[in-house]
């Protein structure tokens, strides 16, 4: 009973190249199988799709570049997402929370730019990280004090988060000049988060900063996470809550704790994509990364190593993606949706489909030559 | 007369809006009473709401279109049970992944199929459910007060409103009245007695998801093929998680759920209404707060601060036999 009710990232017995590398490329060859399907009834060869694909990620710097940078929006989101997980929480709401952490940064961009680079900019990161930790502690507070389930209250609070900038942009900090559209002007020039530089080939691409800052986030969030006494203590909540009741960690915190790290991370999209790329505030610049991040941290078994390599997946999946739409002429740019959504189907929902019989197999193995020694 | 009139007249767009969230909210009600969490209505919905243009305007019948997307939800409940009960997967994911899939799959088949950038063609006359009169609708519009109501209030919807009417005592009695309703509503209570009884929880399951997606390839139609007149890629536009907060704030109960997506509809109305319209005292109500409302009301009422809303005791847990 206690295997198949094994959490998400919970120690398995068959060799890690297994768990963390044969199961997962599994999953996502059944998800491109399907995908060539698709591709197969629109009518367009999925082989050549495929070529597209890599190369529109890969085939040249400008490719890398945006390839790099959606990595990066995917690497904040997928850690979000992995460390709710890890304290046994599903935050649903990182889209709203990225979507309120872009409040956090422009207003910190907006109101605070007579401040030098140096102090602006740190400024705006924190603020976003504050702010989509704010919207994320609502929840986490209901969920930890008063048993409101969280995965329905962080999806109102994407509904919410949405009128709310709604709201903001278009009666308060719409900029007249913007044509009706609702966004706010631009921030000053040197709050620009310094894109990828001239010898890379990669300067005409949306590569920024924010991509160095995502890798150390990553390291940050291992070390948080295994070394320090309060990463273990949010994944012995995310274990067995009522372990960690007898062992005297406060369940209640340690949930509030791991939902307010996830809003924070995953408020820094918007510093990728405010301070990095757009640089003012406008509607729906989430772009669905939030929901994405779900789908990374369960293809990354929420460690940072495994969420790297899934973000740059859905980065090459997104880039590629774009490139299919302009090359091939029955394929539209939903495709990279559907391609999105099969491999969390395949990773997530059904990951119990091809895994105990993979397991078996290497565990039958072992026993063989446990036998034979 | 005017406020009377006016009255109706909200009324009357209330009950258009609330057509598909009662239908959802039905068929959400039969997933979480059967133990399975479902924030795929929203998907099931628009992958109806396809199915159902696509269908009706290739065959030139709103009924072909109707079967169509029925057919297409049963499908997508049917993955949403093979993952979640056969394979006991994550019942969130597996949603998440369904609606996710479908907001791709739409607009991908559409672009190939209809040329359209993804729309389906314009449906006209037979294409789609077109207002019904109802008997003596227009010999008794004459009639003061209780003629009006008839003729513009009940009278001249199609016909889907009028069966997600039905459909809230039908679905009701079936939930509690019938052995059916009562071992689904004790497969998501408590599946070991149920087991114990020596019912299978996983085909009650099965047979719970499949009440769901009959209920909601009517609702997702209902928006493509009566409500709207052809596809656009999301229509359903968040009305399935809507369906959600009306089932939660229900309390998971038909009655109570159903006047929950009246109100939600009610505010839709409101909002319509009330754009930029100074009201006394009050001032200019932003529209986005009348548009957040539902969704703040539901985290209220989970939060406990509106009444308690008790979801069914093995929801989210998929039941493993023991052995």
């Amino acid at each position: 009973m206690s295997e198949t009710k094994s959490k998400f990232g919970a120690p398995s017995k068959v060799p890690a190249w297994v768990n963390l590398g044969l199961i997962p490329l599994i999953n996502l060859l059944a998800a491109f199988l399907i995908s060539g399907i698709v591709i197969l009834i629109v009518g367009d060869n999925p082989l050549k799709a495929l070529e597209v694909l890599i190369y529109g990620a890969f085939g040249y710097p400008e490719a890398i570049g945006y390839t790099l940078y959606y990595t990066t929006n995917f690497i904040f989101t997928g850690l979000a997402v992995a460390i709710a997980f890890h304290c046994g929480l599903f935050n649903i709401g990182a889209e709203g929370q990225a979507f309120i952490g872009g409040l956090g940064v422009g207003i910190a961009a907006l109101y605070f730019d007579f401040l030098p680079m140096w102090a602006v900019i740190p400024l705006a990161v924190m603020s976003g990280a504050i702010f989509g930790a704010g919207w994320a502690y609502v929840p986490a507070y209901l969920q930890a004090k008063r048993g409101s389930h969280i995965v329905i209250t962080t999806i109102m609070f994407n509904f919410i988060a949405f009128s709310v900038m709604n709201y903001l942009l278009v009666e308060v900090m719409i900029n007249p000049d913007a044509g009706g559209s609702p966004e706010t002007r631009e921030f000053a020039e040197h709050i620009w988060l310094a894109h990828a530089p001239d010898f890379t080939g990669m300067a005409d691409s949306p590569l920024n900063f924010s991509f160095i800052f995502a890798l150390l986030l990553s390291g940050a969030f291992y070390y948080f996470l295994w070394h320090t006494r309060w990463g273990y203590e949010i994944r012995v909540v995310g274990q067995n809550e009522t372990a960690a009741k007898y062992a005297g960690i406060s369940p209640s915190k340690n949930i509030i704790l791991a939902m307010v790290i996830s809003g924070g991370l995953a408020g820094f999209v918007a510093v990728n994509e405010l301070l990095g790329v757009h640089h003012r505030v406008l509607m729906d610049f989430t772009g669905g990364y939030g929901f994405v991040g779900i789908a990374v941290a369960l293809m990354g078994r929420n460690h940072p190593v495994g969420i790297f390599m899934a973000a740059l997946l859905f980065g090459a999946i997104y880039q590629g993606g774009t490139e299919l739409s302009f090359e091939m002429t029955s394929i539209n740019k939903e495709m990279v949706i559907v391609i999105q959504g099969l491999i969390i189907l395949f990773s997530g929902a059904l990951e119990n489909m091809f895994r105990p019989k993979i397991e078996n197999l290497f565990k039958k193995r072992q026993s063989l030559s446990q036998t034979e020694a | 007369m005017e406020i009377f009139e006016l009255t109706i007249l909200m009324l009357d767009a209330t009950f258009r809006v609330a057509t598909p969230l009662i239908l959802a909210a039905l068929a959400g009600m039969y997933s979480e009473r059967a133990g399975i969490v479902d924030i795929g209505l929203e998907g099931k919905m628009l992958g109806a709401a396809f199915a159902a243009a696509a269908v009706a305007t290739v065959t030139g019948s709103a009924w072909l279109g109707l079967l169509a997307g029925i057919a297409a939800s049963l499908a997508l409940s049917s993955l949403h049970a093979y993952a979640c009960v056969t394979h006991k997967g994550n019942q969130v994911v597996s949603g998440m992944a369904i609606n996710i899939v479908v907001a791709g799959l739409t607009p991908t088949l559409g672009f190939a199929w209809f040329k359209l950038g993804g729309r389906t063609p314009a449906l006209t006359g037979d294409e789609r459910f077109s207002g019904i009169t109802l008997p003596f609708a227009d010999a008794l519009s004459n009639v003061p007060i209780f003629g009006y109501i008839y003729a513009e209030l009940i009278s001249g919807h199609n016909i889907i409103v009028y069966m997600a009417a039905a459909a809230v005592p039908i679905f009701a009695y079936i939930l509690y009245r019938t052995r059916f309703g009562l071992r689904v509503r004790a497969v998501g209570e408590n599946p070991h007695a149920v087991d114990t009884a020596g019912i299978s929880v996983e085909i009650m399951r099965y047979k719970a998801l499949a009440v769901t997606g009959f209920l909601c390839g009517i609702a997702g139609s209902y928006l493509s093929t009566a409500h709207g007149a052809g596809f656009i890629r999301d229509m359903t536009a968040g009305k399935g998680y809507l369906a959600l907060a009306a089932l939660i704030f229900g309390k998971w109960k038909p009655v109570p759920t159903m006047f929950a997506c009246l109100l939600f509809a009610f505010t839709d109305a409101v909002q319509v209404r009330l754009q930029g319209v100074d009201l006394p005292i009050i001032g200019v109500i932003p529209v986005q707060f009348i548009q957040a409302l539902p969704y703040i009301l539901t985290v209220l009422l989970l939060a406990g601060f509106v009444g308690k809303a008790n979801p069914p005791k093995a929801i989210g847990e998929p039941y493993i036999k023991e052995k």
